[in-house]
């Protein structure tokens, strides 16, 4: 039995075909992937995120737990901020990325609905381990979630919602409420497009649909729902990472080039296979390529260079934005200067493509 | 949905339309709806032999990729090549104007794989 996000009647209601995703019934399209990408970069989207997992953390100790298992450094994290992490296993690979938010009184990790289970069993193997005294609550399926994504989201929102929406900066977030729903605001998604991301109480959820995006059935909102299908092709176009192509258990964090949110100057779990790793330098990196014609390379297609392997495609898609073929890629370190010329063994068709620079896409 | 009934269907989302001893393939509304939006197809030349249950081609959508089956024998004497710059055809009329190929045929689009419109809704339906 597949799992219902608040706003499922809503989908259905709206036409949406709905798919399992990670035990969730969601929609993977209401009408076209294609129509939904380009709605989401010229004016704004809405997309239904409740599957991911929220968990909250507090007690004594819980700093301290995050520290010890997030890759990212979050002791000066100041309350009203948010982080993007990595979760990583004692051999530096990644058991999930997640965006660690430190309210007033404790701290709220979203993370992958694939690996909210896996994750919940973490903490618990970390807690007792290092005997830690903290508490925390799964508020999944308790809460609700929407992204609002898209240049035009933020002046149709800032007026409804209350609190400086405008002056909000991006990965900071504030707690407030509108007719007694509270709501936490966050500048952040998943697009490459400005926007916000909302938590609200699961009861309350289908009212503040009503009220955030009224008419957006019509065709001519601002705001429209899009499925799971653009926000794969939008955060690929913007050179985003998804679980279980990008990162993976068995592939070590530092291959990923997410330096940024990995501080091998402090203690974490990983951390010292991951200084390993970057004193030897990682064997494979992430990649994007542009591939020529308009087929596209899926996960697992050999990447060769002068016609013998040296990766695979992890991700890969027809940019609705520039009309191209694109993919990201692991391969081999000593290739991945851009402008490198490759191809992609796409079933047994040889289809030349070359290194490009990440993003593909960058908002104006 | 309705499936029209002046042509025969494959389980693989292929529908056949006989037009004298020429056969036009292309794929139902069906496939359409479970590819999305359609960015690429790959189509065999004028020319080229096809037997029924053979593979004559694939498409390519944001989500998947298909192989394309015919249900008849015969010879490809025509390919829709507007497909090649302007896949979304297939999305808008696939019934129509998003036909793929047409065969010189030497067997009936009838009997085999090929099912009636009621047969393929009855197969398909979930």
């Amino acid at each position: 039995m597949l799992k219902h996000t608040p706003f499922h009647d809503f989908h259905v209601n709206a036409g949406g075909k709905m798919v399992d995703f990670a035990g969730w019934d969601l929609p993977i399209l209401y009408k076209s992937i294609v129509d939904e990408h380009h709605h989401t970069r010229n004016s704004g989207s809405i997309f239904d995120v409740s599957h991911m997992g929220r968990v909250r953390f507090s007690g004594p100790d819980a700093l301290k737990f995050l520290d010890t298992i997030l890759t990212r450094k979050i002791v000066d994290q100041k309350p009203g901020v948010s982080r993007y992490s990595l979760v990583c296993n004692d051999a530096g690979g990644v058991l999930d990325d997640v965006i660690v938010s430190r309210d007033s009184k404790d701290w709220l990790m979203v993370c992958n609905a694939s690996n909210r289970e896996k994750l919940l069993k973490h903490f618990r193997e970390v807690r007792s381990k290092h005997d830690f005294d903290f508490d925390f609550n799964d508020q999944t399926e308790s809460t609700a979630m929407i992204a609002l994504q898209g240049p035009k989201v933020i002046e149709r929102l800032a007026d409804i919602l209350p609190g400086d929406l405008r002056g909000l900066k991006r990965y900071h977030f504030y707690n407030d409420s509108v007719m007694l729903v509270k709501f936490s605001a966050f500048r952040s998604g998943y697009t490459g497009e400005d926007g916000i991301e909302l938590i609200l109480g699961a009861k309350m959820a289908a009212m503040a649909m009503k009220m955030l995006a009224g008419g957006l059935e019509k065709e001519n909102a601002t705001i429209r729902p899009a499925g799971l299908g653009a926000r794969d092709t939008l955060r690929l176009e913007a050179g985003m990472p998804l679980y279980g192509h990008e990162l993976l258990e068995d592939r070590n964090a530092l291959c990923s080039g997410l330096n940024f949110a990995i501080d091998l100057s402090k203690d974490f779990i990983g951390a010292t296979a991951l200084r390993d790793v970057a004193t030897k330098g990682p064997p494979q990196k992430l990649v994007g390529l542009e591939l020529e014609g308009k087929r596209i390379a899926r996960q697992g297609s050999p990447v060769l260079l002068e016609g013998k392997p040296i990766g695979e495609i992890t991700s890969g898609t027809l940019s609705p934005t520039l009309g191209k073929s694109i993919a990201m890629a692991y391969i081999d370190s000593a290739h991945t200067a851009e402008g490198t010329a490759l191809s992609v063994d796409l079933k047994g068709t040889i289809n030349p493509g070359k290194i490009v620079k990440l993003p593909f896409y960058k908002r104006p | 949905m309705s499936i029209p009934t002046d042509r025969t269907y494959l389980e693989t989302h292929e529908w056949h339309k006989a037009d004298g001893d020429t056969v036009v393939i292309g794929i139902t509304q069906i496939a359409v709806d479970q590819l999305t939006d359609i960015t690429f197809v790959s189509l065999p030349k004028v020319g080229t032999k096809v037997t029924a249950g053979g593979r004559f081609g694939e498409v390519e959508s944001v989500k998947a990729t298909s192989d394309l089956y015919s249900g008849v024998d015969g010879e490809v004497i025509e390919v829709n090549d507007s497909l090649n710059t302007d896949p979304g055809t297939i999305n808008r009329d696939p019934y129509n104007d998003g036909w793929m190929i047409k065969i010189k045929s030497s067997s009936p689009v009838t009997g085999g794989k090929l099912l009636s419109a009621k047969d393929y809704e009855a197969k398909v339906a979930h």
